[in-house]
């Protein structure tokens, strides 16, 4: 192990190194999996694998099951009224039971966006390997764990060996310098580094944030920058944990308890990368040079200051990217030139695992309070968890986004994917916390232009993409 | 899975960039419990009318593509969501080939677990193979995973890079859950030493 010690090592390398179970000869590795996040999406056919092998879960207990895709966001002593949605669920619920794995199921008070509850309970912990069907697993990243998405033939690996062959990715360090300025979040920061290195300038590789404005952000913040990982093509993303990150974790349901705590700490302090340790790409972005971002286009990395104007495919760099714009500001029915600030918006939609968690509400709240939505403009708040949503009201955010004109709804993932009955008509343009502009994400036809919350709070109340500096005084 | 060892067939033509999973398959197909019957969505939003009608300027309702077995994508193929139902509709609708200049991660690695082949090569060969694919149903091309080599209509051949465990894994059709139960001695061990070393977990 004299070697092991001797070079110096980066998170990624270190969280890596201690869950190799196997490397075949030819360099694949079997690694062992901490935490697995089901939920009925992605997990049907993995559970009828199973029974058609006769095949166990192997360990339940590193399994937490959630419904967060296909929930209403209304009412639900009514039930799901969508015929498939419902089977989906009640497919989940009946596998949950088969297999003994544990459930929130959408009843529960910490039932939410998978993303959102397995922080909120202490099931994400440092040093980890978490998995789940889910793109966005990146998230549980911002707790310094390797935390990535899967397909469904790897979530029924998991489930049966609690295993999974992947082969060692590249590591890639974005150092993020200065202060981020006031009226500019995390959303913006990992918006305008998307729109640097573009939507497969991380592919292959695990992305380790690290510099003054990430040490400066919130864990709620760490987690926005991770979850859109996946937008910069990156299978993860990771920051190092700190004195924040074990605050934020003590004495949540699943954390360590006193005696195992002491224990645990003392070795998610030996997690930070090492002093000169070193990585296969690096990038830079200047926090204090950031102002609100927006997208314009039908890809995350088509992505501006909110100061700025619709670009010009005649300007873009190669034929390819010349057809992407085009066909992307066809689809926006954007005009080349047109300022951004200013854009007409139709909807608003305030939520998700990338904007749904506790500050993400008390900052669209604070842009919300004393104002009104704009006539003709529908907005909703879908907070993350059914915990976010007790804890917000228990502030009074509910009553100042219901007194602004705002829905009040029940958590879930809602109008980011729009598979239960949230989502856009065809033609309408909507200012979204979410992580994906594609085309027909948020419903056919549809026009997504992501912002954070802040900017989705200001865009309700003008009725228009705004920079929301202007509303701060 | 359905081995993978040789495959001759017409090459349908998608030269756009960063074709996501929700253009190949939109969320409203997500809510299946099935792997199989994806094929007729595949493209939903761009093979499809309002009215469900076909349009018939897009590549797949082409006569000459309509029994395509092979793709050819632009960069940064499947993007976007941890969907398996992406390549679940792309082999449903009978592609078990996918060829662009790069690949989104966790679709690549999707393709692999069920008999799909994704195959990376330089922009340059990928112009060339959406060029001659233009030219429609007589254009047909053979792939050759043992050997790694693609030979075009014209009888020019391409070779191409795979990780040797995927091509094994895909010339014997083999499961990977199988593969690794057998190491079941050694996940054991592992988990006796982290409940020493992480006891916490």
């Amino acid at each position: 192990m004299a070697n092991d010690t001797a070079k110096p090592k980066t998170l990624f390398e270190k969280i890596w190194d201690n869950h190799l179970v196997e490397v075949q000869q030819d360099g694949t590795c079997l690694i062992y999996i901490d935490r697995h996040l089901v939920h009925e999406v992605t997990s049907p056919q993995a559970f009828e694998g199973l029974r058609t092998a006769k095949r166990a879960v192997r360990h339940a207990d590193m399994t937490l099951a959630v419904a967060d895709h296909n929930v209403p966001t209304t009412d639900r002593s009514k039930g799901i009224e969508n015929e498939e949605s419902r089977i989906q669920i009640e497919a989940l619920e009946s596998n949950i039971k088969d297999f003994g794995v544990p459930y929130f199921g959408m009843d529960d008070i910490r039932q939410g966006v998978v993303h959102i509850v397995g922080p909120e309970q202490g099931f994400t912990l440092p040093g980890m390997t978490i998995v789940c069907g889910d793109s966005h697993t990146a998230t549980h990243g911002a707790f310094g764990s390797l935390a990535f998405g899967i397909g469904t033939s790897e979530v029924e690996h998991v489930l049966a060996t609690q295993t999974l062959l992947q082969s060692p990715p590249r590591t890639m360090r974005v150092n993020v310098t200065g202060a981020l300025p006031a009226g500019v979040t995390a959303k913006d920061l990992v918006l305008a580094l998307i729109g640097q290195i573009g939507t497969a300038g991380g592919t292959g590789c695990v992305i380790e944030y690290a510099g003054e404005a990430i040490r400066a952000l919130s864990m709620e913040g760490r987690m926005t920058v991770c979850n859109m990982s996946i937008e910069a093509g990156a299978r993860a993303g990771l920051i190092a944990p700190d004195q924040k990150t074990f605050d934020y974790i003590m004495g949540r349901p699943m954390a360590p308890k006193a005696g195992a705590w002491e224990q645990a700490v003392a070795y998610w302090k030996t997690l930070p990368s090492d002093d000169g340790a070193t990585y296969d790409e690096e990038v830079t972005l200047d926090a204090s040079a950031l102002v609100p971002q927006v997208t314009w286009g039908t890809s995350p990395e088509n992505v501006l200051p909110i100061t700025a104007t619709v670009p010009d495919p005649a300007s873009a760099a190669t034929d390819a990217q010349k057809a992407a714009w085009t066909r992307s500001l066809e689809y926006m029915d954007l005009k080349p030139g047109t300022p951004l600030d200013g854009v007409k918006i139709d909807r608003v939609f305030i939520g998700s695992c990338t904007n749904g968690r506790i500050e993400d509400l008390r900052a669209a709240a604070a842009v919300a309070k004393g104002r009104k939505v704009a006539a003709g403009v529908g907005a909703m708040v879908v907070p993350g968890s059914g915990l976010v949503k007790e804890q917000a009201e228990e502030e009074g955010l509910d009553r100042i986004f219901i007194e602004a004109g705002f829905e009040w709804r029940e958590p879930g993932c809602s109008m980011c994917l729009a598979m239960n009955a949230d989502r856009l008509e065809p033609g309408e343009r909507c200012a979204s916390t979410s992580n994906r502009n594609f085309e027909g994400r948020q419903g056919r036809g549809g026009r997504t232009h992501l912002v954070g919350p802040e900017m989705a709070a200001a865009a309700a109340v003008t009725g228009t993409l705004t920079d929301v500096r202007k509303l701060m005084g | 899975m359905e081995k993978f060892t040789t495959l001759t067939g017409v090459a349908a033509p998608l030269s756009i960039k960063n074709i996501d999973t929700d253009m190949i398959i939109p969320k409203q197909f997500l809510k299946t419990i099935k792997r199989s019957g994806l094929g007729k969505h595949l493209f939903d939003e761009m093979r499809y009318n309002d009215d469900g009608s076909e349009r018939e300027d897009f590549v797949l309702n082409k006569p000459a593509y309509r029994k395509a077995s092979i793709l050819v994508g632009g960069e940064n193929f499947g993007c976007g969501s941890s969907r398996e139902h992406a390549p679940w509709a792309i082999l449903d609708f009978g592609i078990r080939c996918v060829i662009a200049p790069s690949f989104a991660d966790i679709f690549y690695n999707n393709c692999f677990k069920n008999g799909i082949l994704p195959i990376r090569l330089p922009r340059e060969d990928v112009d060339k193979l959406m060029a001659d694919a233009e030219r429609g149903a007589n254009a047909t091309v053979t792939i050759d995973l043992d050997k790694q080599q693609i030979t075009g209509p014209d009888g020019g051949v391409i070779a191409f890079d795979i990780d040797p465990f995927r091509k094994h894994c895909l010339m014997n059709g083999l499961d990977d859950i199988g593969l690794t139960l057998e190491k079941a001695a050694k996940i054991d061990a592992f988990e006796e030493k982290r409940k020493l070393t992480q006891p916490w977990l």
